[in-house]
């Protein structure tokens, strides 16, 4: 089945032989007993392969637990580890951070990635949320910051952070996607790299700021006026022109993320949060607003984050992000253990709206099951979804695809390699697969 | 009337006092949409606009002030500061400040080629570079003027920006070598894709 049914309600899923996908009643009916037969279900990642060398199994299906007899251990007999003003990951996990890349010469021109491969639920730790960087992270004084609003504007305005801080705020939550982030999709051979080191320029917090609207209407803006200059305070002083309907919109001028003030990162003490727009629009380290009747065309809206499409011509200004959705766990890197129930892991997300329907396939999408959605289910916010899958051994190929709240269903490769050419470099949302072969590996394909 | 706890006011300068009085004024006579966190945020912004008033606490700036912003630069020349340079002139700075990373002729290193690019653009591995992709000569002006060289960006004065243009521009074939360039003349360079962009317009989403 190649065509997209774009009513996932009439999609439902395979019921017996046909579907690995457990119906979830049935899953949930069965679980505890799931549970204790093949405990590898209900681990994370790179648990499914650890677990293999778990203990044998019994008369009952139970696996017997090799670890030692004496189950008793009221405390570990020692003084616990002292404590500390900010806390940090358990020393046990700190192998799960960004993936970094950067220019050999420009030590501070380069990315890093969030291992999504590694995260559960929606929200990104602060610390391990993407970046893109032109020229490093710029240290700015938050006692000497100041933000400056003009141009077509009756009343220039400036405000530094007291006051910005004294006005409503609003706090979201939402993804933030590089323009960039899977663009080794359009690569001839699929990248062999964990899901996070392609896929994660993709992160999701809650941001909390003030309404740019409200600072807007104070400042009086012309008629005439229709775009914004947004620049940063970074060393490349990064600059985009913005549709001035999107600032008086849904625009935040964030100051914390996930409660805290912003990271130096990712922005700090200001950047502008655009919901559902390409990362590259979300200026960090906000300084500047330029009320304008045009677009500045600068590099980054003609050189960079435009599309070449196969007729020669490029697309500009594109710049909400499309559906998009990808199975975490089970994926590249990951092992399955042993034929048995797996729960099929992953994220989806829209610029348009909010996830409407995720579905999920093991034969590489002739046929599909509807996953679960977990709540909460936001606009323009990673959307967690889960499906119970049963690997009977044999080769099996993962895939998901998204379907938002506005209609817009996630493309297969070929048909957005066919539509877009190879390069347009940005804004590559095609489903991705992972290929499980029988010894329970998995890799990426292009299908 | 105690607007500590709830507005998170440590400090307030005293030439702000007058402001955030009216602020609270303006908060009790909003009928509780200042009510701290019992509201939801966005009804509070919805709130503030519908009663016709913001909190009002940014400075105004003053026309000296706002002269001193490195103004935008468009396409049309507008924001260009005075100045010319030629591409002899360019090609000894861009010697010593841009060969290492854009390579000696401008072929690329580890930064992108600035020199060079086979069309067309429908090839199945096009080259988008400056001389085939590009739209606009000023863009080349701003991208170097803001972010050039990385170690020590936003340095070069106009006179060297015109004659690192005028070089880049000629070894592209898009100048003239015994011409000054100036704003005038970077405004009236036809980059080869000049009309190759399809802008859009966001009519989705707010
Ligand atoms: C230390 C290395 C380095 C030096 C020196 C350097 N650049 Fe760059 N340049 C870069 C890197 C890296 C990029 C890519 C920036 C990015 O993508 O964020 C770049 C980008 C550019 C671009 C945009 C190219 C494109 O295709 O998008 C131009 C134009 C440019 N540099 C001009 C210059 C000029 C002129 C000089 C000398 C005054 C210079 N650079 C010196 C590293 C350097």
């Amino acid at each position: 089945m190649d065509v997209i049914c774009p009513d996932a309600t009439q999609n439902a899923p395979r019921r017996g032989a046909m579907s690995p996908f457990l119906d979830r009643r049935v899953f949930l009916r069965r679980g505890a007993q799931l549970a204790l037969a093949l405990p590898v279900a209900a681990q994370a990642g790179p648990a499914l392969a650890a677990a293999s060398d778990a203990g044998a199994i019994d008369a009952h299906g139970a696996h017997t637990d090799p670890g030692p007899a004496t189950l008793d251990a009221p405390s570990q007999g020692v003084a616990g580890a002292g404590f500390s003003n900010y806390g940090m990951p358990a020393a046990a996990e700190r192998r799960v951070i960004r993936l970094t890349g950067s220019n050999r010469d420009v030590p501070g021109n380069g990315v890093s990635w969030t291992p999504l491969e590694s995260l559960e639920g929606i929200l990104t730790p602060s610390g391990l949320h993407f970046e893109r960087h032109h020229n490093g992270v710029p240290q700015v004084d938050p006692q000497q910051f100041k933000l400056t609003l003009h141009g077509l504007v009756a009343r220039p305005l400036r405000f530094d952070l007291a006051a910005l801080l004294r006005y409503p705020l609003q706090s979201r939550l939402l993804f933030v996607e590089c323009g960039g982030n899977s663009n080794a999709g359009w690569h001839a051979e699929p990248m062999q790299k964990p899901a996070g080191s392609v896929h994660g320029l993709v992160s999701c917090s809650e941001w909390t700021g003030v309404p740019l609207r409200l600072l807007l209407a104070e400042a009086g803006v012309d008629p005439r006026a229709s775009w914004v200059i947004a620049s940063g305070l970074d060393a490349a002083a990064t600059e985009v022109s913005l549709p001035l309907a999107k600032l008086q919109g849904d625009a935040l001028l964030a100051l914390y993320q996930n409660g805290e003030r912003l990271r130096a990162e990712n922005g700090y003490p200001l950047r502008l949060i655009l919901p559902g727009w390409e990362g590259v629009t979300q200026i960090k380290w906000l300084h500047r607003l330029e009320v304008t009747d045009r677009p500045v065309m600068s590099r980054n809206e003609t050189a960079q984050y435009s599309e070449l499409r196969p007729d020669g011509r490029a697309d500009q200004f594109t710049f909400v992000m499309g559906p998009k959705s990808l199975i975490t766990s089970p994926s590249f890197g990951q092992h399955l253990p042993a034929p048995g129930v797996y729960e099929v892991r992953g994220l989806a997300w829209s610029g348009h709206g909010a996830v409407a329907a995720v579905e999920v396939s093991a034969d590489g999408g002739r046929n599909w099951s509807l996953a679960r959605l977990e709540p909460p289910v936001l606009d323009r916010c990673f959307t967690r979804f889960r499906a119970a899958w049963r690997w009977d051994g044999k080769p099996a190929v993962l895939q998901s695809r998204v379907r938002d709240t506005h209609g817009n269903v996630q493309p297969g490769r070929a048909a957005l390699v066919a539509e877009r050419g190879r390069n347009g470099y940005f804004h590559y949302n095609a489903i991705v697969s992972w290929a499980v072969d029988a010894d329970g590996v998995l890799s990426h394909v292009y299908v | 009337m105690s607007a500590q706890p709830c507005l998170g006011v440590t400090r307030v300068p005293a030439r702000k006092r007058y402001v955030l009085r009216r602020w609270l004024l303006l908060g009790l006579s909003c009928a509780g949409l200042l009510a701290c966190s019992a509201v939801r945020p966005p009804v509070v912004a919805a709130g503030w606009l519908q009663a016709g008033s913001t909190p009002a606490l940014g400075w105004s700036v003053s026309s000296q002030q706002l002269a001193t912003l490195r103004p935008a630069i468009y396409p049309d020349g507008h924001g260009l500061p005075p100045g010319q340079g030629l591409a002899g002139n360019g090609a000894r700075l861009y010697a010593t400040q841009c060969a290492s990373c854009h390579g000696a002729q401008g072929e690329g290193g580890t930064a992108p080629e600035l020199v060079g690019g086979e069309g067309p653009l429908t090839r199945p591995d096009a080259d988008k570079t400056l001389l085939t992709y590009w739209p606009y000569a000023t863009t080349l002006f701003d991208t170097v003027a803001r972010s050039m060289p990385p170690a020590a960006p936003g340095h070069l004065s106009a006179d060297q920006l015109y004659a690192l243009c005028a070089w880049l521009l000629e070894r592209n074939g898009l100048w003239p070598a015994d011409t000054p360039l100036d704003a005038t003349g970077l405004a009236s360079v036809r980059m080869p894709n000049r009309a190759g962009f399809i802008a859009h317009r966001p009519t989705d989403g707010p």
